[in-house]
């Protein structure tokens, strides 16, 4: 493909441009804020706003804070139903990690390029899930061994092992709990860039096809365009499915490590 | 890939900042407000239940006064029934003896009344024996010529009403 033919560039949405401090080092790393370190922001400020409505503390809830009430309760139940009573504590964490996920998916949606403002999805940065999910499997190690010591190590041994398949099934077990964090982390980050990737390249079909002529920018801009307006709701979707399994996950975790098997 | 071609330069200002927000997330968002929102439903649904064991304890109370009242007045009703059967028995039986009263004096009149209608039969007829011995008399002397003296006038008679 040419250069001067490719004015959609999919992977482009992707690209990190430092906004502020580009020399800001800090013990030799660069620490610049960047685009993506300013939707970050963006997010952590509209959660926060989000959650301002729901303080009003009233005993009979407006609609905003039936809305916050309603999320703290998804993630109680949640949390109550995956791990029980002791999940409660875990509350504050999985509410954080479920509701920046949702939010940071979302917002990465917004159709803000109309206006210039162009969106960026942190979440399709598996440097950005990979430190989630990293903090969540910290979090799952850390209980484990405080509460259990080395009693943790028998979540890999299932309950009725035969006594000579341990030496089999322990190395899976451990193998299949070792990568968890990275199945953690690549499930969010595929599921956001694929779902980017596709509208940007539907999109470069609608733009190409109608360069190409009328002919081809019916047959192919309109069913594109089409597809991309059902693309955008799955995507919606997956913003939120995604979210709610990044959260489902990291509770099931937790549940392993208190409560072992 | 952008992910993959800057991650070199890039991924300790990811790392930084997303450690830095994501904690401002937890600590300001998830410690900060997510208890006290947790709070406010857990003092809603408390204050919802203790209405509802309110008005559960207010409907009990109702139903015990309902059945008190029932009570009450169940053994009212009883007792009027009692006073009227009592009512109703002693007026049968001032009924009764009111009765019986009037019964004995009509019959003590009715006796007598026949034993007057006796002694007048009984006068009656002697005066029919009298009438009937002086016309026997009266008819002997004048047809007989006979003098027939009272008294045999009189057991004449007699004997012909005691066969008559």
């Amino acid at each position: 493909m040419a250069p001067e033919t490719a004015k959609v560039d999919p992977m482009y949405q992707f690209t990190i441009q430092p906004l502020l401090g580009e020399n800001m080092d800090v013990a030799g790393f660069n620490i610049a804020f960047t685009n993506s370190a300013l939707w970050m922001l963006i997010t952590a400020v509209v959660l926060w706003l989000f959650m301002l409505g729901g303080m009003k503390r009233e005993l009979v809830p407006g609609r905003w804070q039936m809305a916050v009430e309603t999320f703290t309760g998804f993630i109680d139940d949640m949390l109550e139903a995956n791990v029980g009573k002791t999940g409660r504590k875990y509350v504050p964490y999985i509410f954080s990690l479920f509701m920046f996920i949702l939010f940071a998916n979302l917002l990465g949606l917004l159709p803000l390029g109309l206006i210039g403002i162009h969106p960026f999805t942190f979440t399709s940065h598996f440097t950005v899930t990979g430190v989630l999910a990293i903090i969540s499997f910290s979090i799952v190690l850390i209980v484990g061994f405080w509460k259990h010591g080395f009693h943790f190590f028998s979540l890999f041994v299932p309950h009725g092992t035969p006594l000579p398949m341990i030496p089999v099934i322990f190395p899976i077990e451990l193998i299949s709990f070792l990568v968890r964090p990275f199945s953690l982390g690549l499930r969010l980050f595929v599921a956001m860039m694929a779902g980017h990737v596709l509208l940007e390249v539907l999109s470069s079909f609608v733009i190409d096809g109608w360069n190409a002529g009328a002919g081809f920018g019916v047959l192919v801009g309109i069913p594109s365009f089409l597809l991309m307006i059902g693309i955008c709701a799955l995507e919606i979707l997956v913003a939120a499915i995604q979210a709610y399994v990044f959260a489902l996950l990291s509770s099931l975790y937790i549940n392993d490590a208190e409560n072992l098997h | 890939m952008p992910q993959i071609a800057q991650l070199a330069e890039t991924y300790a200002s990811q790392i930084f900042w997303l450690l830095v927000i994501f904690g401002f997330v937890y600590f300001v968002v998830g410690r900060g407000m997510v208890p006290r929102v947790m709070d406010t439903v857990g003092l809603r649904d408390k204050q919802i239940a203790d209405d509802l064991a309110a008005a559960q304890g207010a409907r009990d109370a109702a139903d015990e006064a309902e059945e008190a009242w029932r009570q009450r007045e169940n053994a009212n009703r009883e007792a009027a029934q009692a006073l009227v059967s009592e009512a109703k028995t002693k007026a049968q039986a001032s009924t009764e003896r009111k009765l019986a009263e009037v019964q004995e004096r009509i019959d003590a009149e009715l006796a007598e009344a026949e034993a007057r209608i006796e002694a007048s039969r009984a006068q009656a007829a002697a005066e029919i024996e009298t009438v009937a011995a002086e016309a026997a008399q009266e008819i002997a002397a004048r047809i007989a010529n006979v003098s027939v003296s009272q008294t045999a006038a009189r057991s004449a008679v007699q004997k012909v009403m005691a066969n008559g």
